[in-house]
């Protein structure tokens, strides 16, 4: 069992945060990889980014929104209890260079995912913007250390209730025209990084984005997780999870996290009414 | 019915056993349910116990079947598994999912005449006997050598290579990348054809020989070949399978509805999908489903997705009747289940709906012109012969490859151009030192009892290396 050590709710209780005793696990990870959790005997396998690692307290920390069954199962989880089966490091590491000026990209929970690559990018010499944006304040995750990973921190809320009133790729648009940036890394929900693609080919800035397909293995036995990049098709678990974000089908990919849509969505009203939610 | 010219008692070949198709064709259970005491022994009877067995030399790993099948015809079921034992670690497993008809039945003596001894059955009658009335006394061990083996990969090879290196010794360390052991044992081969329960206890019969079992494990990410080395480990094993399934690479296959077989059979299997919701993992329940490949994974999918319910369930299969790999048994079980076979068809693309989900595919008549490469008559498009075929699942069945994944994260061995660890045939050696490989990984998608073979070659060159250095 992989014990949990340390539990925090943030964005209203809907966003999740658990450190989690895998010592081998924290040893070997890298930025931008995930790890596969099971909780029980009967749960199912689901992917989930390293939100950070600590290899001398033997932990790695994941952050997680709560949206269907088995992230309702994780959400009941307290300290002292663990995780059946965690598997991992997986996915390829995020390539990390000095290319001079990067803006790091986040939506949702996607911050999560984004918070140890901007740590990791500012660390190697990048100077690095950062634009993160949640649909209201309360929902808003990880604003003080995204402020610590990067040099200017940008803040948008969809409502206006914090920071700039709108969409990230509103900030983005200025960001840009400022001139002279050399990566953009995108990560939230899929309309956001089609959307921050789209302007970002437009200035001819190269983009990264990390993506979030429905995954069994995470080591390339099933395809299930496979996503179209420059019409070729690849597995996300083992040649991503990330991509050239001027590569990526998105439409097929919203589509495909479908798949089991409206199972899903019963099986977790189900619980939800088995639990008293 | 005796056969004529059959043996000299007449017995005629006795019957398995099996759920009615119509009603296992909707439940996960076993189909074959076993022979009884009584109909093994009258079984046994009608092996002639030849002094130059055909049907040993049929079996891959050389099983002493008259010696095995002669104990259960004297009712002492015990020495029977123990001569069992000697060659095959995995007697219950082997008697139930062996090509018989292709290895051992295929060369006996008996068959020549008539039908041949059910060696497969009372294989794993014997091997049933044991596990469920049996002692389940330990087999002796020999003395800690202070060695250690990393077995990576716990499917039919790595569980062999553990099973014969820790009777002789050794402190054995299974690694496995999934939650649970077993390999395509465990995640591919359905439960109707192998209860899994059957795979966990000779994995749990392997713990208490002393083997130490990491699931979870995945090598080449958590841990490097090289620094199982400086963990101290003497020889590692790789038995890591062909897991990485092929597609048919044409237009559609990203629709939702279209799986590789892999997939499907992982969700149903290792994820228990087919007891959704009482078990997490979904699985698409089609009502018309088209399975391509006709390999006994085709089969498995087929039987499958009949038993998740499907109205239809089709296998599309680009060569003739002739031609399909899967193991004879499991055809005719699909048969009877009411699985059609459109032979001599091709898929050219999916067709999707705006949703992107699938809603039919694509296909080519095909006629058989002359031999390719593999000897068998190559399949070419009839021109013009388009037709539709209406379906809400697809399952594609067409063969597995080399996962690189492993292979790409250690130095110094060498693959073939596609992919696959080179190594000696009778050693199972590789080109890195210390290192040993054997099974699917090698030889391509074979045969779970190829893979046993391959381990036990590995096994006994593993011994010799610890023991003299060579
Ligand atoms: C490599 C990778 C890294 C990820 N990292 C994180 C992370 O750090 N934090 C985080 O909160 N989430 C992350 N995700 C997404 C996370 O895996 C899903 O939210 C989770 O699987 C949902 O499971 P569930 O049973 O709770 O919900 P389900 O009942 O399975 O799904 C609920 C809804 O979410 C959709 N959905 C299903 N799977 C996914 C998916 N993979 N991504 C997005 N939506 C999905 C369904 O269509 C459905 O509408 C990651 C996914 C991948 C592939
Ligand atoms: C659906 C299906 C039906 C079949 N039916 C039959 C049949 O009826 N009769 C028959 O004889 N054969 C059958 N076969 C073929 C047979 O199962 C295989 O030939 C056999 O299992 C190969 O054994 P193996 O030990 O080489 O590999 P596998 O059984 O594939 O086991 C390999 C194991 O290694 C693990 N692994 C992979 N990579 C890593 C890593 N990096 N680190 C740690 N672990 C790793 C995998 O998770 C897996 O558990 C079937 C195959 C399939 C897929
Ligand atoms: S191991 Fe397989 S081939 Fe050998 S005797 Fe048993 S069933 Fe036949
Ligand atoms: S060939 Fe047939 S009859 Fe002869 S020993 Fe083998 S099983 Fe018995
Ligand atoms: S999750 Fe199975 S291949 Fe990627």
């Amino acid at each position: 069992m992989f014990k949990i050590v340390k539990r925090e709710e943030m964005a209203e209780g809907t966003v999740i945060l658990n450190e989690i005793e895998a010592p081998l696990i924290a040893r070997k990870a890298k930025p931008g990889q995930f790890v596969i959790l099971k909780a029980t005997e009967e749960g199912e396998r689901i992917p989930l980014t390293m939100a950070d690692t600590d290899n001398e307290r033997g932990t790695i920390t994941i952050i997680y929104m709560v949206v269907g069954k088995s992230t309702a199962t994780f959400r009941d989880l307290k300290i002292g209890d663990g995780y059946q089966d965690i598997i991992g490091p997986l996915g390829k590491p995020t390539h990390l260079e000095k290319v001079g000026n990067v803006v790091c990209v986040g939506g949702g929970t996607g911050v999560a995912v984004l918070h140890p690559i901007t740590r990791a990018l500012k660390e190697v010499g990048n100077h690095v913007t950062c634009i993160i944006g949640a649909r209201t304040k309360s929902l808003l995750i990880l604003e003080d250390q995204m402020r610590a990973a990067s040099h200017d921190l940008r803040i948008c809320t969809d409502d206006g209730s914090y920071g700039h009133h709108g969409f990230v790729t509103e900030v983005l648009k200025e960001v840009l025209e400022a001139g002279d940036k050399h990566l953009v890394v995108a990560i939230g929900p899929v309309p956001m990084m089609k959307f921050v693609s789209k302007m970002t080919a437009e200035y001819n800035v190269k983009t990264i984005v990390s993506l979030n397909p429905i995954m069994v293995d995470g080591t390339g036995m099933c395809g299930g997780c496979r996503v179209s990049i420059g019409g070729e098709t690849k597995f996300a678990c083992v040649d991503g999870p990330e991509f050239d974000g001027h590569q990526v089908d998105y439409d097929e990919l919203m589509k495909r996290l479908q798949a089991y849509g409206e199972d899903e969505k019963a099986h977790y009203e189900h619980h939800c009414r088995l639990q008293g939610r | 019915m005796a056969e004529k010219g059959a043996t000299q008692e007449k017995i005629p070949r006795q019957p398995m056993p099996e759920q009615k198709p119509e009603i296992r064709r909707r439940n996960f259970d076993e189909v074959p349910l076993g022979l009884s005491p009584e109909a093994a022994k009258l079984e046994a009877k009608r092996c002639l116990q030849c002094k130059k067995p055909a049907c040993v030399a049929g079996c891959p790993v050389g099983v002493d079947i008259p010696k095995f099948i002669y104990c259960i015809r004297e009712g002492d079921f015990k020495q029977s598994i123990r001569s069992l034992w000697t060659r095959n670690s995995l007697p219950a497993v082997c008697g139930r999912v062996c090509p018989q008809e292709s290895q051992c039945e295929g060369s006996c003596i008996v068959g020549k005449s008539g039908k041949p001894v059910a060696i497969g059955n009372l294989e794993r009658f014997a091997a049933d006997y044991e596990r469920l009335q049996g002692t389940g006394e330990l087999p002796p061990k020999q003395k800690p050598t202070g060695k250690k083996v990393a077995v990576v990969g716990s499917g039919p090879s790595g569980l062999t290579v553990a099973g014969d290196l820790v009777l002789k010794g050794h402190d054995v360390t299974l690694f496995e990348a999934f939650h649970k052991p077993g390999g395509v044992l465990v995640y591919g081969i359905p439960e109707f054809r192998l209860p899994k329960d059957i795979v966990f206890s000779e994995v749990g019969f392997l713990e208490k020989l002393g083997v130490k079992l990491e699931v979870n494990a995945v090598v080449g990410r958590i841990v490097s070949v090289d620094e199982l080395f400086e963990q101290g480990f003497d020889a590692v094993y790789l038995g890591v399978g062909a897991g990485l399934p092929q597609f048919l690479n044409i237009p559609g296959e990203n629709l939702i509805g279209v799986l590789s077989a892999n997939e499907y059979l992982t969700r149903t299997n290792l994820m228990k999908a087919y007891r959704y919701p009482e078990y997490d993992t979904p699985i698409p329940r089609g009502k018309d489903v088209v399975v391509f490949g006709a390999g006994n994974v085709a089969m498995d999918s087929a039987r499958t997705a009949m038993r998740l319910g499907a109205d239809r369930v089709r296998v599309v299969y680009r060569r003739s009747r002739q031609e399909m790999p899967a193991r004879a048994a499991e055809i005719h079980h699909a048969e009877e289940e009411g699985i059609e076979f459109f032979l001599l068809t091709s898929p050219v693309r999916f067709l999707g709906n705006e949703k992107g989900r699938l809603i039919g595919v694509e296909c080519l008549k095909m006629e058989l012109g002359e031999p390719d490469e593999s000897g068998r008559r190559r399949p070419v498009p009839i021109e013009g012969s388009e037709f539709q075929m209406d379906c809400d699942l697809a399952v594609v069945a067409v063969g597995a490859g080399a996962n690189p994944l492993l292979t790409q994260t250690t130095e110094g061995l060498q693959l073939n151009k596609r992919g696959y660890i080179v190594a000696d045939p009778e050693t199972g050696k590789t080109t890195k030192k210390g290192v040993w490989a054997g099974g699917d990984i090698v030889t391509g998608s074979a045969t779970v009892i190829l893979a046993m073979g391959a381990g036990r070659k590995a096994a006994d060159s593993i011994h010799k290396y610890l023991t003299w250095g060579w």
